[in-house]
């Protein structure tokens, strides 16, 4: 009896995570459709699944090139926010002073302020830093992937720093003694044991990086150059009234992202809870 | 910090991370604050004329964004509601001892991963024209209509999409705190004869007061910040009926070309998120209980 209970809860939560789901479908399903068959009956099956849409889609978007590009820039941001914040929060942990608290607080109170607010006197000083030192801070892929380090060094900094608190010093005093430099100490000794936060920094800033839209579609504006979401932005401006055209495209920009959940899933789910206990 | 040598170590573990945070953090603040004073049209030739609190005070007046903020207000509150009910649902659900729970919080989860832009579009599609075919076909035309013409309904395909986005995100995060729960506590209220109700309201709900901390934070935070959705699904339109603040302010900006106004803008919209998350964090941080 308790049994069937539990098959039949299952059968409802399946059922409503597919319902849930159904969206997905609807785009799936009409990426295969042409216009006339689209129309007749928008949540059928295609009656053949025809990828001349895939093809004309990837090659109107570009959409290798926008893969790459977003490779590039989401793999070369989270290498540095990796690197720089976990060294700055060990740091700030084992020198604690005035300084390392106050920078600490900086880090942190920042955070709250809303992008908005930044990016047009953010565009402002990268355009003046350009024009006094020749530094191509616009328009580059070096240009975003700074700003995004800017950017993301303040949470992975926090997320570091309650992660170190918590392992004990012992360690890294006996390295010293065997002498050890700090450099030593850190990459050594300290860094292997912040892989499951490090796992949680890299999931938060992939989803974070991978999908904005705002800074890179102000700091980019040479066509080679676009992000998969800003190409998605300007061909759907040209081809929203072609929606399994459009369906199409869409369908390819989120293939990767389903890719990477299901290879990461448990690292996933387990790194944003990490991620949001602040 | 004794000696030169550590101060040198110091700087080289803080010093990368500090400088790129204060060149693309710190500074455009203090930039932005500077700009919000001035009369300019963003073009470096022309000249920025100071006007004091002049665009502060305009923005008082200003009917457009005191519409925006309004219907900010109105749909941060309602997905406030809808994210954090059906989140704290599915949670309930997936952590119930079923086989299938692990498959089905992925598929929850599932939205989240795709930006808010590409969600916008997938679902302009659906509100738009997928909704239209459907009313033809089944004649509940009351319900299946294009939404994104209407301006109360269009705010509500917001939130159906913000909600589809969210709710798994802080489904994730009630798991978490629903597995930190005592077996022993729930174990002892089944034994005294409470129901799932009782359990739910008197042992449940109130353990869980650090999550929803979290859960409104977010929610709260992220809603009033919304940008990439409005973008895609309904442009602000119609007739500028669902303009939330951030694309107000991007368009005062960028796209009237009025700097100085727009960055004063910003400085509010900075002000006014600040103050409400952190009301409402102070305000659930005191119910929450000690175990």
């Amino acid at each position: 009896m308790k049994k069937m209970g539990s098959i039949l809860l299952s059968i409802v939560v399946v059922a409503i995570g597919l319902a849930f789901l159904s969206p997905i479908y609807i785009m799936l399903v009409n990426s295969f459709k042409n216009r006339a068959e689209l129309y007749i009956n928008t949540l059928a099956l295609p009656a053949e699944f025809n990828f001349k849409y895939y093809a004309e889609a990837m090659e109107k978007m570009d959409f290798l090139q926008a893969f790459f590009n977003s490779l590039i820039i989401t793999i070369g941001s989270i290498i540095f926010i990796v690197i720089f914040s976990s060294m700055t929060a060990w740091m700030l942990v084992r020198t604690d002073n005035k300084l390392s608290q106050f920078i600490f607080m900086m880090f942190v109170a920042t955070m709250l302020i809303p992008f908005q607010t930044l990016m047009m006197p953010l565009m402002q000083f990268m355009g003046m830093i350009r024009d006094v030192t020749g530094i191509p801070m616009l328009n580059t892929y070096g240009g975003l992937i700074y700003m995004y380090i800017g950017f993301g060094v303040s949470m992975a900094v926090f997320l570091y720093h309650g992660f170190i608190k918590s392992i004990p010093m012992s360690l890294e005093e006996a390295a010293i003694l065997d002498g050890c430099t700090k450099f030593g100490v850190f990459w050594r000794i300290v860094f292997p044991m912040l892989k499951p936060i490090t796992v949680t920094v890299i999931i938060l800033d992939v989803i974070w990086i991978w999908n904005d839209y705002l800074l890179p579609s102000l700091v980019l504006s040479d066509r080679a150059l676009r992000t998969i979401p800003l190409s998605t932005a300007s061909f759907f401006g040209q081809f929203t009234i072609q929606w399994n055209l459009a369906m199409a495209g869409l369908t390819l920009t989120i293939i990767p992202v389903v890719i990477f959940f299901l290879s990461a899933q448990k690292h996933i789910i387990k790194g944003v809870a990490a991620g949001s206990v602040k | 910090m004794k000696t030169n040598k550590d101060r040198a170590w110091y700087l080289l573990f803080t010093g990368p991370a500090l400088f790129a945070f204060i060149t693309v953090v710190i500074i455009p603040f203090f930039i932005g604050i500077y700009y919000s004073f001035f009369e300019w049209d963003g073009i470096p030739m022309n000249p920025k004329v100071f006007v004091g609190f002049e665009n502060y005070l305009n923005i008082f007046k200003d009917a457009r964004f005191g519409a925006s903020a309004l219907i900010t207000t109105k749909f941060t509150i309602i997905t406030l509601v809808t994210i954090n009910v059906i989140g704290l649902a599915f949670a309930l659900l997936v952590t119930a001892k079923l086989k299938v729970r692990n498959i089905v919080r992925a598929m929850f989860f599932m939205p989240n991963l795709i930006g808010g832009l590409i969600l916008g579009y997938i679902w302009k599609f659906i509100f738009s024209d997928a909704f239209m075919i459907i009313g033809e076909m089944t004649g509940f035309k009351g319900i299946f209509f294009n939404w994104l013409i209407d301006p109360d309904y269009s705010l509500y395909a917001m939130v159906a999409v913000f909600t589809w986005q969210m709710a798994g995100y802080v489904m994730i995060i009630y798991i978490a705190g629903i597995g930190s729960i005592p077996e022993e506590v729930m174990e002892a209220a089944r034994v005294d004869g409470a129901n799932f109700w009782q359990r739910l309201r008197k042992i449940v709900l109130p353990l869980l007061m650090p999550s929803f901390t979290i859960c409104l934070f977010l929610t709260i935070s992220n809603s009033f910040k919304i940008y990439d959705v409005n973008l895609s699904l309904t442009g602000g339109g119609p007739n500028n009926a669902t303009e939330m603040l951030a694309m107000n302010i991007f368009n005062e900006i960028f796209g009237y070309n009025n700097f100085g106004y727009g960055q004063s803008k910003a400085i509010i919209f900075f002000i006014l998120v600040a103050v409400v998350t952190l009301t409402q964090v102070a305000m659930t941080k005191k119910k929450e209980v000690e175990m």
